[in-house]
This record gives C-alpha cells, sequence and structure tokens, in this order.
C-alpha cells in the first residue's frame, strides 16, 4: 500500500499520538514494543487467522440486498456480514487479536470498556476462551439500555462494573477503565475496543479490524463484478469503518463514507458527529481529534439512539482522512436509523444492530439517486438482537 | 529567579521542606476559591497546585473527579481561574502558583493565549497530566517564552531513560507520582520511594516533590524525610467535600497548619 499512516509516533497528521499521564507511558511503550513484534511473527499470524476461522467463522459473506435495492430503485446494495461473526459484530475481530497479544505478554487479566456491550461480549468471550480474568466497565446508562450484552458478559464469567460518572455513558466507562488500567498495570492488558486511545492502539485496532476489506476486496469481483462505487459504514470511534475502509484507501475509484450518529438532528445540537458538525480539535482519551466540547474545552454530553456510537469524539485516523479529503463524512439521525432498521427485517430478514443501522439509513438515502448498475457495500456491522428492548419501547411495546 | 526557584532555596538554606497543597479552583464555588488559597499559604502552604477543573480527569481518583464536577457545576472555566490567580497575586506576590489539569481546556483557549494570560495572572508553573514529554514540545516552548515552569511527573514505571528525557524539559521542580494508580489511592511503599529517588537525582537537577497517596501527617512527614516537597492533594479536597460553606476555610487551614508541622519535623 502507499497509504502509510502513522508514523513511528502514532500521528496521523496532525491527529493522534500519545496523549496520557506519564504512569502509562511504561504500559505503552511496553504494548508498542510487543504489537512490533508480534505482527509479523509467522506463529502469531497462524494462531490468529486459526481463531478467525473456526472460532470467529470467517471469512464473513457478502450478501446481495436485492428485494430492498429494488424497493429504493437505485443502486445495488450489498452488505458485509460480520453481523455473522461469533459474538454478532466485527469487534471480536479485534479481541481475539489483543487477547492474544496479552497471552504472549504474559497478562493474566484484560479488561475493557463497553458502549452498547459489543465489544464487552467480545472481550468476555475471548476471556473465557484464552482463561483469563475479565473486568468490564460499562456506564450505568448504558446498562440499562443494554441489559442482554450485561447478561451475556456474565455468563462468560466476566464482572460487569456500573459507571456512576459524568454523563454514565462510554466515555466514561473509558476513563474508568484507564484508571484501572494505570492501578493494575502489571498484570492487566487493556483491550480497548475502537480506533481511539493513544498510540498505538488506533492503528492496532484498526489492524485487527482490516481483515474485513481484505476480504471484501477479494470477495466483491465475484459478487459483483467489481468493487464498490462506495463504501459505507457507521462511525461511533470508528472501528468498524477503519476495517472495512482500509483496503480501500488506495483505490481512488472507490468513495468511503462514515456514517456519524445524528442523534436528535445535528440542528438540536443533541448528537453524536464531530466530524459532521466541524467540532474543534481538542485531546481526549490519549489522542488528539475532532472532539465535542463547550467553548471552555469541556467534553459535552452526546446523544444517540444507538449506545455505540455515543461518543464525543473519533478516531483520529478518521480525522485525518476527512481533513485529507479521503473520506466524506455525514451524519444520520436516530428516526432515519430506525427506518433502516424497520426495513432492513422487513425486506432481507435480517435485524441490524442500531449502530449499522445509520450506515444502511445512509444508503437508503443515496441509492435511490443512483443507476441501478451502480454498487453500494454497507458494514452491516452487528447484528439487532441487543436492540430489541430499545426498539420495542419506542414501539410502545412492553416485552 | 522564578518564584518557585526562589521559594526552594530559601527552603534550603533553611533546611526544610516544601509543603504543596493542591485543590480545585472552583470548590466547593467560586467565590471561595482566593480565600482558601490565602488560607493555605496563612497555614503553611508553600507552593499552592491549583486544579483546573476538567470534564474527563481521566488520571484522578473520585475524590478529585467529584471536586471538578462541583466546579463545572459553578460554570468555572480555565479563564476563570487565570481570573482567580490574578486576584490572588493582587495580593501575595511570593507564593508559587501552579496550575494543575489536563490539555484540552488550554488546547481550547490556545496555548500561545494562556501563556500570555498565565504571565499577566501571576502563574508560576503549568502541569498538564496528559501532556508527557512527548506530545508537549511546541505546547510548552509557549510557557518558557514567558517564563512559566512546565512541571512535569514521573512515575514508579518511568525508566532511566525517560527520567532523563524529562529532566531536559522540566522547569521548577519534578513531581514524582508515588504510587502506580489514581490520585487519592491505596497506601504509600515508603521504601520504594526511597529507592526511587536517588535514581531520578542522576538525572533530575531541580527539586523533586512527592504526590500520590499521602493522607495524613505521618505519612508528610515520612515522604518530607526522601525528597525536596510534599504534595498533598485529594486529602485536603475531602475536607472540602466534607465542610460546610460556614467552616471550609477553618477546617482546611487546621489540616494543613497539622501537616506543616509534620513536614517540618523532616
Amino acid at each position: 500500500m502507499t497509504y502509510n499512516y502513522p508514523d513511528s509516533t502514532g500521528h496521523f497528521g496532525p491527529y493522534g499520538g500519545i496523549y496520557v499521564a506519564e504512569t502509562l507511558m511504561g504500559a505503552l511503550d511496553e504494548l508498542n514494543q510487543a504489537y512490533e513484534k508480534y505482527r509479523h511473527d509467522p506463529e502469531f499470524i497462524a494462531e490468529l487467522n486459526y481463531d478467525l476461522k473456526h472460532f470467529v467463522g470467517r471469512p464473513s459473506p457478502i450478501y446481495h440486498a436485492k428485494r430492498w435495492s429494488q424497493h429504493l430503485g437505485g443502486a445495488q446494495i450489498f452488505l458485509k456480514r460480520e453481523d455473522l461473526n461469533h459474538t454478532g459484530a466485527h469487534k471480536v475481530n479485534n479481541t481475539v487479536g489483543q487477547a492474544l497479544l496479552a497471552k504472549r505478554m504474559g497478562k493474566p487479566r484484560v479488561i475493557a470498556e463497553t458502549g452498547a456491550g459489543q465489544h464487552g461480549v467480545a472481550t468476555a468471550t475471548v476471556a473465557a476462551r484464552y482463561g483469563m480474568e475479565c473486568v468490564v466497565y460499562m456506564g450505568s446508562e448504558d446498562i440499562q439500555r443494554q441489559s442482554p450484552n450485561v447478561f451475556r458478559m456474565k455468563l462468560l464469567g466476566a464482572t460487569v462494573v456500573p459507571v456512576e460518572s459524568g454523563s454514565k455513558t462510554l466515555k466514561d466507562a473509558l476513563n474508568e477503565a484507564m484508571r484501572d488500567w494505570v492501578t493494575n498495570i502489571e498484570n492487566t492488558f487493556y483491550i480497548i475496543g475502537t480506533v481511539a486511545g493513544p498510540h498505538p492502539y488506533p492503528m492496532m485496532v484498526r489492524d485487527f479490524n482490516a481483515i474485513v476489506s481484505k476480504e471484501a476486496v477479494m470477495q466483491m469481483p465475484e459478487l459483483a463484478g467489481r468493487q464498490p462505487d462506495a463504501v459505507i459504514a457507521c462511525v461511533g470511534g470508528g472501528s468498524n469503518a477503519m476495517g472495512v475502509f482500509y483496503h480501500y484507501i488506495d483505490m481512488p475509484g472507490v468513495k468511503l463514507i462514515g456514517v456519524e450518529a445524528g442523534g436528535h438532528g445535528i440542528a438540536s445540537g443533541e448528537h453524536a458527529a464531530p466530524l459532521t458538525t466541524n467540532s474543534p480539535v481538542g485531546v481526549l482519551h490519549g489522542n488528539k481529534t475532532y472532539l465535542m466540547q463547550d467553548e471552555n474545552g469541556q467534553i459535552i454530553e452526546t446523544h444517540s439512539i444507538s449506545a455505540g456510537l455515543d461518543y464525543p469524539g473519533v478516531g483520529p485516523e478518521h480525522s485525518w482522512l476527512k481533513d485529507c479529503g479521503r473520506a466524506e463524512y455525514v451524519a444520520i439521525d436516530d428516526d432515519e436509523a430506525l427506518r433502516a432498521f424497520h426495513d432492513l427485517c422487513h425486506f432481507e430478514g435480517i435485524i441490524p444492530a442500531l449502530e449499522s443501522s445509520h450506515a444502511l439509513a445512509h444508503a437508503a438515502k443515496i441509492a435511490p439517486t443512483m443507476g441501478k448498475d451502480k454498487v453500494l457495500l454497507v458494514n452491516l456491522s452487528g447484528r439487532g438482537d441487543k436492540d430489541i428492548n430499545t426498539v420495542a419501547r419506542l414501539s410502545g411495546i412492553t416485552l | 529567579m522564578s518564584r518557585i526557584q526562589a521559594i526552594f532555596d530559601r527552603l534550603k538554606q533553611q533546611r526544610r521542606k516544601a509543603l504543596i497543597p493542591f485543590f480545585t479552583a472552583g470548590d466547593p464555588n467560586p467565590a471561595l476559591t482566593v480565600p482558601l488559597m490565602h488560607t493555605l499559604v496563612e497555614a503553611g502552604a508553600d507552593i499552592i497546585e491549583l486544579g483546573v477543573p476538567f470534564s474527563d480527569p481521566m488520571a484522578d481518583g473520585p475524590t478529585i473527579q467529584r471536586a471538578s464536577e462541583r466546579a463545572l457545576k459553578h460554570h468555572v472555566g480555565l479563564h476563570h481561574v487565570l481570573d482567580m490567580v490574578a486576584e490572588f497575586r493582587s495580593s501575595d506576590a511570593v507564593t508559587p502558583i501552579v496550575l494543575m489539569g489536563y490539555g484540552n481546556p488550554i488546547e481550547a483557549m490556545g496555548w500561545g493565549t494562556f501563556a500570555q494570560r498565565c504571565a499577566e495572572a501571576g502563574v508560576d508553573g503549568v502541569l498538564t497530566v496528559d501532556f508527557p514529554p512527548e506530545e508537549s514540545h511546541e505546547a510548552f516552548a509557549h510557557l518558557t517564552k514567558y517564563g512559566i515552569d512546565p512541571i512535569f511527573l514521573l512515575a514508579p514505571t518511568s525508566t532511566d531513560a525517560r527520567v532523563a528525557r524529562v529532566a531536559k524539559q522540566a522547569r521548577g521542580y519534578v513531581y514524582y507520582v508515588s504510587l502506580k494508580g489514581v490520585t487519592g489511592a491505596g497506601h504509600l511503599d515508603l521504601a520504594a520511594i526511597e529507592q526511587k529517588i536517588p535514581q531520578l537525582r542522576k538525572h533530575i537537577n531541580l527539586p523533586i516533590g512527592v504526590g500520590f497517596g499521602i493522607r495524613d501527617a505521618v505519612t508528610a512527614l515520612a515522604v518530607a524525610k526522601l525528597c525536596d516537597g510534599v504534595v498533598v492533594g485529594s486529602r485536603i479536597v475531602q475536607e472540602i467535600e466534607n465542610s460546610t460553606e460556614q467552616n471550609v476555610v477553618a477546617n482546611v487551614s487546621k489540616l494543613v497548619k497539622e501537616l506543616r508541622q509534620a513536614v517540618d519535623k523532616a
């Protein structure tokens, strides 16, 4: 590839970096060295590939959503079926990789933050698989919204710690996980679930998720006869988007579109769309990036129907892809996402995650404006079983 | 000569150790911040570390996070904190003030503006918890241009190479974080501190302050024997939290006097 980011100090242009307290620098050095050592190690790669195939179920298929495309009356929509992975989302691609790294580094305990609970479940799953102790931090607000995933983590043997500080969502869970890490640094590996955090996390999480586009680049010609005109993915922190974008970055004919959470609408101010709204650049959770904040530099509370997108920042590589014009970023509000959720259930027999429904909604928005010979590839990053309580409540139904 | 250097020179002549209390500006309310600063000085503080409230204080424990939350309820921002320092400075020209906090409020103001306003207000040092030397070169050049000391943290996990790197950029004093964890956590390992300080002194020619986990007169004395200054944060913030607006000044004064007496026995 000619695209070659981040640089050796973890920067994507002006973004990224290592903005953490001195107490964490030693651990990040250690992680960086271990990752550099093992990422090209044939034994590590073989073990990773074995588990991705036999434990996760890769490669995930690509599916032509014919009925929905026909209903929309424009471009053909193809779905990368990350929802069919073990644990039901793309998150497990990364947790398998980081857990195997933790094992080699001799860390018997893993911790994670989670928003929607998908990353928490994926971490609890690999911790069980490799015999590690697992603690997951989750905002108490999100615990309410995502109770099935909380129970799933507990079944898998993880301890779920409710976080009561701040807005009680993903960013606060991240703060709490960082605090645990700094306290238990000797025996603990922090499995970050998105392409944010201090270097090397944004790079490492992207690399482990890049299998998604690596497969898609091979699968699309077979299924659609060619590469897509555009690749569409939802962006909270942005791990599924970086995964499905990565091997397309060097193909200028393929548009890359990241879809942020528009919440109650951009105009309402209640959203989680720092890139779409050109939020000021700031520093949070170890990296420099576009960041939703007030005039005093305090992080502001975000809103989204989907817990997994409810985050005020975004992975630094997305900030860079926006600035250099390689990717474009748009927002889809709660109602549009919900409509796409129901449409995919109705036309294709697939219940999508509310996060992924944002990407689907944008595809539904642009497909009718394109010719029937055009091709859109949407990363269906997760399945929606975890969201049925939320959707039922919004429909006035008690389960 | 900077106010920070002047204090440490004087203390050295007197064979005394510095007492460096911390509290968060705007906690419990903005009107009490300047009176509390003067109270600290009267009770024996040599330097004041004044916390700048931040919504996401990742390196702090629950006590200091709650202090930030109380201050933010009053919408205390960085420019308010600078105004408070200026007000304090109008009647105290001697006691060094170090602003301590996270980088984002400064990023939002802009480092150039911030450094200039620090100089105007009479700030002496700035400690930005989440800006290690790797990321702070450009930002801190603004500070040194105005004669403001960048204060750096060192930790039990800091390697020799890192200590050497910090030594090159640090001014004023160096803040050694005495335990693995967040502010206000667990118990101190005095033996580990005693072992680490000489390793730091190989590279660091500045005074070394030690903080994190100093809870009372006994631990303050024990730590003071090992270094040049004792930083007490969470314990003071806890006192503020447990006081009423009527007795907070008296309670903080009593606590700091106890700490002063202990540190002077070192």
